[in-house]
């Protein structure tokens, strides 16, 4: 199985290395080339420098029969495009896109993308962990 | 009419004016905060500040009543790809009209059923082939209401398209062929005619498609 991942930062490369992991076939596309570094001394797997708005970069790094698409760049408006350009243009099935705006998340969540928010995770997680602390029972109700 | 500028540069800040001088309704968003605070000196009231493509910028500069016309006019074609399909999908904001500032972006804006759209890049190049009579593709006509275009091509020998027959062609959506002129005599171009070498050839399509046309008729 073959998987681009578009954006190539922290969340990217570790994406790109989880799933070389797990045996994929990965393509990174970042456009900045120190990036690269990110995946360590020993990549396997494919690394391309461009932009991941360049469709002739997405045919190079092999769109045209990936089996999945990750787009996590730096830009949340970038990444919705992209995400598009994947799941229109070239027929991808599963298109993955990073959105930190939880509004545009949604809104483009109920237009058929998948997005995740790395955003509106941490809140839940945030609230969550503060409702998970033991407060002592003098200071809660003072 | 009520109108929403989002980007203040050069040239939001000057459809912004012209709008005004015309007696429009509007407000200008402007993210940055050096422009910001020079067109707030000019346009008062008229400016916010702020991201255009966050939903609650683009409500607090009244999306939802909805504008007449939202213009999306920010230096960055992803954010304006981005206001247009939010404009138009989440608001119902009955027109949109989009800077592309690389033309290569174009065929994105086109997947994403952004229309119209004002590319100054290739505007200028339009005009620059219209002044040069043996480029390959000449300018006739310009139909803006229609956003269509008309121009004009010579098939040679070398071309994919000589000895095609005109259903037998992948033009580009958005482009078609209206007639073919052979020895000075013209004929309406319909399916089945076939392109020879030497012919000169009538298309119409919406701007932006030259090279796509191109392609297909002139050179693969």
């Amino acid at each position: 199985m073959k998987v681009l991942v578009i954006g190539c930062g922290r969340v990217g490369s570790s994406i790109a290395l989880e799933l070389q992991r797990e045996g994929w076939d990965v393509v990174v596309v970042d456009e900045n080339e120190d990036a690269l570094s990110r995946l360590g001394d020993h990549w396997p797997g494919s690394f391309l420098v461009g932009h991941g708005m360049d469709v002739d970069l997405l045919r190079d790094a092999g769109i045209e029969d990936a089996d999945a698409v990750v787009v996590a760049t730096d830009g949340d408006n970038t990444n919705i495009v992209i995400g598009q350009v994947a799941q229109k243009r070239f027929d991808i099935q599963c298109v993955v896109v990073r959105v930190l705006d939880p509004a545009r998340a949604r809104f483009y969540a109920a237009r058929g993308l998948s997005t995740v928010c790395p955003t509106s995770v941490a809140i839940e997680t945030l609230i969550d962990a503060v409702r998970a602390c033991e407060i002592p029972s003098a200071k809660a109700a003072g | 009419m009520y109108v929403i500028v989002a980007g203040g540069g050069k040239v939001g800040a000057n459809v912004a004016r012209s709008l005004l001088r015309l007696g429009h309704e509007l407000t200008l968003i402007e993210q940055r905060a050096d422009r910001f605070d020079r067109l707030e000196d000019e346009f008062e009231h008229q400016v916010q500040r702020g991201d255009a493509t966050e939903l609650y910028v683009l409500e607090r500069a009244g999306i939802a009543r909805p504008p007449d016309i939202v213009l999306a006019l920010t230096g960055d074609d992803e954010d304006n790809m981005v206001i247009c399909q939010i404009a138009k999908e989440k608001y119902d904001v009955p027109k949109v009209i989009a800077r592309v500032n690389d033309p290569r972006n174009q065929a994105h804006f086109d997947l994403l059923g952004i229309s119209p759209t004002v590319c100054a890049t290739a505007r200028i190049m339009a005009l620059v082939e219209h002044e040069v009579p043996e480029h390959d593709l000449i300018h006739l006509l310009e139909l803006h209401r229609e956003n269509l275009e008309i121009v004009e091509v010579e098939i040679d020998r070398d071309s994919p398209s000589a000895g095609k027959r005109v259903e037998g062609l992948a033009l580009p959506e958005g482009a078609r062929l209206i007639s073919v002129m052979r020895n000075g005599k013209a004929e309406i171009a319909v399916g089945a005619t076939t392109l020879e070498a030497g012919d000169q050839v009538l298309a119409i399509l919406e701007p932006g498609k030259e090279d796509e046309l191109r392609r297909v008729l002139l050179r693969s």
